[in-house]
C-alpha cells in the first residue's frame, strides 16, 4: 500500500514573545492509503498542531513533510490552496460552516474553489449530502439544524471534492453520544470506500472505530499500535442505526 | 468570469446581511456622487445661460467710451467726460478698414407715458448700425434708416418689456407715445432678448434716432456727445488690429499727443464676455473639487467598514482558505464588496443628484444640464474610489494565515 502521509521528525514551536512553546519536539508517523487513525493523547499534547501540519493549514517548524509523495515543504500558498482544495477534507470540533448559507451552499464551498461549473457543483453537493444522509435538509440553515446534522453537513463538504484523507479534529467533541455514534458510523462508512481518515479524540469508545491509535504526549508520539479490539460486527450495527436515524429524522 | 460572478453573488449576500450598515457606508459616495452630479448640471446651466447671453451680445464687438481709465493718476472712470462725438462713430466706419460697422449712441433713463399708462426705462439714442451690430431684429414694423438719422425724426422703436408693461394686447404699430414729454410714433418692435450678462433686461429699452435724442429729448449742453461707440469688426482675426486702428484715428481726431492718454477707452466685449464664461467655469471647477473631497471622505468610511468586516469575518475567510480558496479569491471577494458598495452608492448617488438638479431648476427657475459625461464620470469614480479603498482590507484579508484567521475569536 502506497503511503499518503509521511512525516519525519517535525518540530513545531511557537513564539510568543520571549516565551517558546514547543507543541511537536520530533514527530514522524507514516499513514498507509485507506487507514483509519485514531490520534490520542492529553489536552496540550500537540494532536491538533499535528493535524494542521498534515492538513497543510500550517508548516511545520523543522522536519519533512510528504503528501501522497509531494514534499509539501517545496510549495507556495497557492500550491498549497490547491491540495487542500484537491486532496484533503476537513471536519472541525466547532463544525465551521459558513453562517447564514444554506447546507448546500456550505458542502459547494470546496467545489467552487476547484472552478466547477454551477449544474454540475449543485449535483455533486445533492449527492454528497444524501451519502450523510441529509438530502431533505438542503436548505436548511446552519442555525436550523442540530449539532448532528451540522456536522454531517459538514462531512458532506470534505467528501464532496473525493479528497484522499478526510482530516477530523475531535469530530465528536461537541456531541451526544447517540449522534457520535452515528457520525462515526458515517466515517467508517467512507473509509471502506477508501478514504484515509485520520481522527482526534479523546474518548476510547470513539477511537475503537479506528483501525490503528496513536498516542501523543508531550509533542512526542509514545505509542502506534493496530486496534485489536475494533469489532467489524459494532460497526454494522451502527451504520444500520444511522439509516434508521435518518428516516426518523425525515419525520419530524 | 464565472469567478466574478462567484465573488458577486458572495458580496450581495454580505452586503446583504448588514443592511443599514451597508447603506450608511454608502451614503458618504452616494452623497459625494449626488453632489458632484447636480454642481455640475447646475455649472452647466450656468454656462449655457452665460454662452447665449453672449450670443444676444452680438459677437466680435469692441466697445469704445469717453474718458480715460487714468488721468495722471487720478482714476476718472470712463464715461465721465464727453469727448466722444457722432462724428468719431462715423470716421471709424469710413476710416478703420477692420471695421464692418460703427454704432454711436447714448442712452438715458426716462418716462415713456402710453394713453394712462406709463413706465419707467432706457432710452437710447441709436444710427441704423446699431441693430445690425447687436444682431437686434424687428419683429414688426421697420429698423431706422439713414433718413430717420439725417432728419432726426420723431419715430421710436421698442423692446418686448415695453410692449408687455404699456400696450398688453393693443399693437404697438403707429400709435403715439410721450418720451420725456416729447411725442413719438412707434415704427417697429424689437425681437425677445432676454437678461445681458450684467442680470439687466434687455428687452426694457425704447429706442430713438441719436440727433433726435440729443437735441430735442436729452438736452445735453454738448449736442453732438454720444454715451458709446459700439463697433463690430469683420471677423474675430482682426479684433486687435480693429482695436489699434481705432486708437490710432481716435487719437488724431483728438489731437493726442504722443506723451499723453487717450481720452477714450477701447474694449473688446467679447474678452469681457468670455472672462464671465471663465469665472463661471472656474466656480464649477471649485464645486467639482468640494465635491470630490466628499468623495475621498466617503472612500474612507468605505476602507473603514471593510476593515471591520474583514476582522469580523476571519473566521469564514480561514474556513474559505481550508476548503482551499486561493489568495487571489480572497482579495477578489472583499474587492467585489468594496466596489459593489461604491457603484451602489455611486448609482443612488446619480438619481439624488439629477433629482436635486431637477428640484434646483423647477424651484429656482435655473436651467440645469445633466450630461451624460458626468454621469459616465461619476460611475467609473465610485467604482474606482471603491478599488482604490477597498484594495487596502482586501489585501489584509487575502494575507491571512489560513490556521489563524479558522483560530481566530
Ligand atoms: N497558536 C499558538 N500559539 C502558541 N501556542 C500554541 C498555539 N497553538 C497551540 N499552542 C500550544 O501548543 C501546545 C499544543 O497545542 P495543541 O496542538 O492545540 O494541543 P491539543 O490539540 O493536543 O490539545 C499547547 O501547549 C498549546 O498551548
Ligand atoms: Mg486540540
Amino acid at each position: 500500500m502506497n503511503e499518503v502521509v509521511n512525516i519525519s521528525d517535525v518540530t513545531k514551536v511557537y513564539s510568543m514573545g520571549d516565551m517558546c512553546v514547543e507543541a511537536l519536539r520530533g514527530v514522524s508517523l507514516t499513514v498507509a492509503s485507506g487507514e483509519f487513525i485514531a490520534i490520542m493523547g492529553a489536552s496540550g499534547s500537540g494532536k491538533s498542531t499535528c493535524m494542521n501540519i498534515m492538513g497543510c493549514l500550517d508548516v511545520p517548524t523543522k522536519g519533512e513533510y510528504l503528501l501522497d509523495g509531494v514534499n509539501i515543504g517545496q510549495l507556495n500558498k497557492r500550491e498549497l490552496a490547491d491540495l487542500r482544495n484537491r486532496k484533503l477534507g476537513f471536519v472541525f470540533q466547532v463544525f465551521n460552516l459558513l453562517p447564514r448559507t444554506s447546507a448546500r451552499n456550505n458542502v459547494e464551498l470546496p467545489l467552487i474553489y476547484a472552478r466547477i461549473q454551477t449544474n454540475e457543483r449543485k449535483t455533486l453537493a445533492l449527492k454528497a449530502l444524501e451519502r450523510v444522509g441529509l438530502s431533505d435538509r438542503a436548505d436548511h440553515l446552519p442555525n436550523q439544524l442540530s449539532g448532528g446534522q451540522q456536522q454531517r453537513v459538514a462531512i458532506a463538504r470534505a467528501l464532496v471534492n473525493s479528497p484522499t484523507i478526510i482530516l477530523a479534529d475531535e469530530p465528536t467533541g461537541n456531541l451526544d453520544s447517540k449522534t457520535s455514534n452515528e457520525v462515526m458510523a458515517l466515517f467508517t462508512e467512507l473509509n471502506k470506500q477508501g478514504i484515509t481518515i485520520i481522527m482526534v479524540t479523546h474518548e476510547p469508545d470513539i477511537a475503537a472505530y479506528a483501525s490503528r491509535r496513536v498516542l501523543f504526549r508531550d509533542g512526542l508520539i509514545v505509542s502506534d499500535e493496530a486496534n485489536s479490539s475494533r469489532a467489524a460486527a459494532n460497526t454494522c450495527v451502527n451504520t444500520a442505526s444511522v439509516v434508521a436515524d435518518q428516516s426518523t429524522l425525515r419525520d419530524c | 468570469m464565472e469567478q466574478l460572478w462567484q465573488s458577486l453573488k458572495i458580496a450581495s449576500c454580505a452586503l446583504r446581511v448588514n443592511k443599514l450598515r451597508s447603506f450608511l457606508t454608502m451614503l458618504g459616495i452616494i452623497i459625494g456622487i449626488a453632489s458632484v452630479i447636480a454642481m455640475v448640471a447646475i455649472g452647466a446651466g450656468a454656462e449655457h445661460i452665460i454662452s447665449e447671453q453672449i450670443s444676444s451680445m452680438g459677437s466680435n464687438l469692441i466697445l469704445v467710451i469717453p474718458g480715460s481709465t487714468k488721468t495722471g493718476g487720478v482714476q476718472m472712470g470712463p464715461g465721465a467726460v464727453p469727448t466722444l462725438t457722432s462724428d468719431d462713430g462715423r470716421a471709424i466706419k469710413s476710416e478703420c478698414a477692420s471695421v464692418e460697422a460703427s454704432a454711436p449712441n447714448i442712452r438715458v433713463g426716462g418716462q415713456i407715458v402710453y394713453a394712462n399708462q406709463n413706465w419707467s426705462t432706457q432710452i437710447t439714442g441709436i444710427t441704423p448700425d446699431f441693430l445690425i451690430v447687436r444682431d437686434w431684429a424687428i419683429v414688426s414694423g421697420r429698423p431706422f434708416t439713414q433718413s430717420d438719422v439725417d432728419g432726426a425724426t420723431k419715430n421710436g422703436i421698442i423692446g418686448q418689456t415695453i410692449v408687455k408693461e404699456l400696450f398688453g394686447s393693443v399693437d404697438p404699430l403707429g400709435k403715439i407715445v410721450r418720451i420725456r414729454k416729447v411725442p413719438f410714433r412707434i415704427i417697429g418692435v424689437l425681437k425677445k432678448k432676454g437678461q445681458s450678462p450684467q442680470g439687466t433686461d434687455q428687452d426694457d429699452v425704447v429706442m430713438i434716432p441719436l440727433p433726435t435724442a440729443q437735441r430735442k429729448v436729452f438736452g445735453s449742453p454738448f449736442p453732438n456727445a454720444v454715451g458709446a461707440i459700439i463697433v463690430k469688426v469683420r471677423n474675430k482675426n482682426v479684433l486687435s488690429r480693429a482695436e489699434d486702428e481705432i486708437t490710432t484715428l481716435l487719437r488724431q481726431r483728438h489731437h493726442i499727443s504722443a506723451k499723453k492718454d487717450d481720452d477714450f477707452t477701447v474694449k473688446n466685449l467679447s474678452e469681457l464676455l468670455s472672462v464671465a464664461s471663465t469665472s463661471s467655469k472656474t466656480m464649477s471647477l471649485l464645486l467639482g473639487a468640494v465635491a470630490s473631497i466628499s468623495l475621498i471622505v466617503g472612500g474612507i468610511g468605505i476602507m473603514n467598514i471593510m476593515l471591520v468586516s474583514v476582522t469580523e469575518r476571519t473566521r469564514e475567510i480561514g474556513i474559505r482558505m481550508a476548503v482551499g480558496a486561493q489568495e487571489k479569491d480572497i482579495l477578489l471577494q472583499f474587492l467585489t464588496e468594496a466596489v459593489l458598495l461604491t457603484l451602489c452608492g455611486g448609482i443612488i448617488g446619480i438619481g439624488v443628484g439629477v433629482a436635486g438638479a431637477t428640484v434646483v431648476s423647477k424651484i429656482l427657475d435655473w436651467p440645469t444640464l445633466v450630461s451624460v459625461k458626468a454621469i459616465a464620470v461619476a460611475v467609473v469614480f465610485s467604482g474606482s474610489v471603491g478599488i482604490f479603498f477597498g484594495f487596502y482590507p482586501a489585501r489584509k484579508a487575502s494575507s491571512l494565515n489560513p490556521i489563524d484567521a479558522l483560530r481566530y475569536e
